[in-house]
């Protein structure tokens, strides 16, 4: 191989103001115009970028104490509910948490206009949030009860902690029933009404490293507006490479990350409360993580286009619900943002649920922010499993 | 006299009826199709300005034949700090109002087109599209 950097290199030449960095987007471009080779020892860092519903996500919080001290045994922000069953006053608060009287799906379909999502964005965004807490009294712990209003600088610590965040690739969700579904991949008309679809492609950060050859425990990235870290792997971390009939390497599928950083330092353009209609509340999360190009092979894969990366297409009227296995076909990123996909022999207008351009707006901002030498990457302290680790997802099953 | 701006919503049983034609023929009254639309399902959306004096009647046919009237005194905007461009809506608006400008794939909204279905007010994830009255 003609090209070697470390991390170390790279990071001495984002001191100086010297690494070149591209996006993923204008990363494609270069390597058409000049070949891997040309551009991998031209360039340092691809950034990545990614802005979409992310349901795996919450917020560790330090309250701090009130005189007479409360142990926290039950906390609502802004009605809905934390989970408390750790320290005193810590708490966390779930994107997907709804208040206790919500209609939920009770009038079908649900709206879920507010959620644990929603909380955490009026936080981010300054708002003042009610914090109501109830406990049982204790001798170290007497209160029982307050009510009172926090805003994010007021509280101890408040961090993100997303346990599956930046799915590698996702289904390209239709309906193949004869009915409208809602479901957490949008509303799909009945019998191929419509399809949805929800990576950013050609930007999506695991997408461009399916070998997980560079993402990795200790990651720094882009979160929230913010800075983060790639904490572990996601939950339901099965990483492979989808494959066409004839063996060939197609997409990385079926990765995820547990994200972490500092909410504090977060903004509301990149956390938002989100709800999707007669399935839940959520949190739309955007995340940014730099590829360095350590060799030429890292480059191969970061450079991939929309016409080289493939989503399965899954009926969510059945096979998904009910567990089924097998799909109807794959179909590429090039053709789903064209916006019609042939299903069946049947022409689907296809829509996106992750914006496309914040995705690329984060991978701009991410490459800003390194180009200024204002973040070093950070070396992985241990790689991330990738394809080769055959992990295989686990069910569920009655006993 | 004056006009009035109404919305109409047909459904696939009534959608394909000469129910225009019998308001300037039997009512007499003149009519300005603003927008006009059916969606795949065959349920249609129409927004007239219907003018003539015998407007009360004409609205009382449409309820006899099924078919909803609303007065036009809404319209839907789009918070434009809120829309994050993600598409979701595209698909569903009937008329392309909504609609994803390529390359860019920034989502566009053309309220000319609007024909105040408030689908994309139900879709949208993050509640940028607005009723405004
Ligand atoms: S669904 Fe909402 S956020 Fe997404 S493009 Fe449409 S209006 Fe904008
Ligand atoms: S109300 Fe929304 S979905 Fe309906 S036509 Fe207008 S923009 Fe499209």
């Amino acid at each position: 191989m003609t090209v070697e950097r470390s991390y170390k290199e790279i990071n001495e030449r984002i001191k100086k103001g010297k690494a070149v960095v591209l996006t993923a987007e204008e990363v494609i471009q270069k390597v058409k115009e000049k070949g891997v080779e040309a551009t991998a020892k031209e360039v340092d860092v691809v950034t990545t970028g990614t802005f979409g519903p992310m349901c795996s996500s919450g917020i560790f919080l330090n309250f701090g104490h009130s005189a007479p001290r409360i142990r926290m045994q039950k906390v609502w922000l802004n009605n809905v509910p934390a989970y408390t069953g750790i320290a005193a006053v810590d708490a966390y608060l779930g994107a997907t948490e709804l208040p206790e009287d919500d209609p939920l799906n009770n009038d079908y379909p649900g709206e879920f206009r507010y959620g644990g999502g929603h909380v955490i964005e009026e936080l981010v965004s300054g708002k003042p949030v009610k914090l109501r807490a109830t406990s049982y009294g204790t001798d170290c712990y007497p209160r029982r009860k307050i009510e009172t209003t926090i805003t994010l600088n007021d509280i101890n610590e408040a961090f993100l902690f997303n346990p599956r965040n930046c799915y590698q690739n996702y289904n390209c969700a239709v309906n193949l029933s004869d009915r409208t579904i809602y479901t957490y991949m949008g509303t799909l008309k009945p019998n191929l009404g419509n399809a949805h679809f929800s990576t950013s492609g050609q930007l999506s950060p695991l997408l461009k490293d399916p070998y997980f050859k560079t993402i990795g425990i200790g990651t720094r990235i882009f979160l929230g507006g913010g800075i983060g870290y790639v904490a572990w792997n996601g939950t339901q971390h099965f990483p492979s490479m989808m494959k066409d009939e004839s063996g060939r390497e197609l997409t990385g599928s079926g990765g995820t990350l547990a994200l972490i950083g500092d909410l504090k330092q977060m903004s509301a353009r990149w956390l938002m409360g989100t709800s999707f209609r007669g399935y839940g509340a959520t949190l739309t999360v955007g995340v940014g993580i730099p590829i360095p190009i350590l060799n030429e092979e890292i480059l191969y894969y970061a450079a991939k286009s929309d016409e080289e990366l493939f989503a399965p297409i899954v009926d969510y009227g059945d096979a998904y619900p009910n567990r089924k296995s097998g799909n109807l076909g794959i179909v590429s990123y090039a053709e789903l943002k064209k916006g019609t996909i042939r299903v069946m022999g049947k022409e689907v207008p296809a829509a996106p649920l992750s914006s496309y351009p914040r995705a690329r707006e984060i991978a701009g901002i991410l490459k800003q922010w390194i180009q200024k030498g204002d973040f070093l990457l950070g070396e992985p302290v241990q790689n991330l499993p990738g394809p080769e680790a055959g992990i295989k997802a686990k069910t569920l099953e009655e006993k | 006299m004056t006009s009035k701006k109404v919305v109409l919503k047909f459904s696939a049983q009534n959608a394909d009826k000469p129910i225009i034609y019998h308001l300037v023929k039997d009512f007499g009254l003149v009519i300005n199709i603003l927008k006009a639309s059916i969606n795949p399902h065959k349920e249609g959306t129409m927004v007239l300005e219907i003018s003539g004096d015998r407007y009360e009647e004409g609205i009382s046919f449409l309820e006899e034949q099924e078919v909803s009237v609303l007065p036009l005194n809404q319209e839907v905007v789009r918070n434009e700090e809120r829309c994050t461009s993600c598409g979701a809506c595209t698909v569903h608006c009937p008329t392309q109002a909504l609609y994803i400008d390529r390359p860019s794939m920034e989502v566009k909204f053309n309220d000319e087109n609007c024909i105040l279905c408030l689908m994309c007010v139900k879709i949208c994830p993050v509640k940028a599209m607005e009723v405004r009255i």
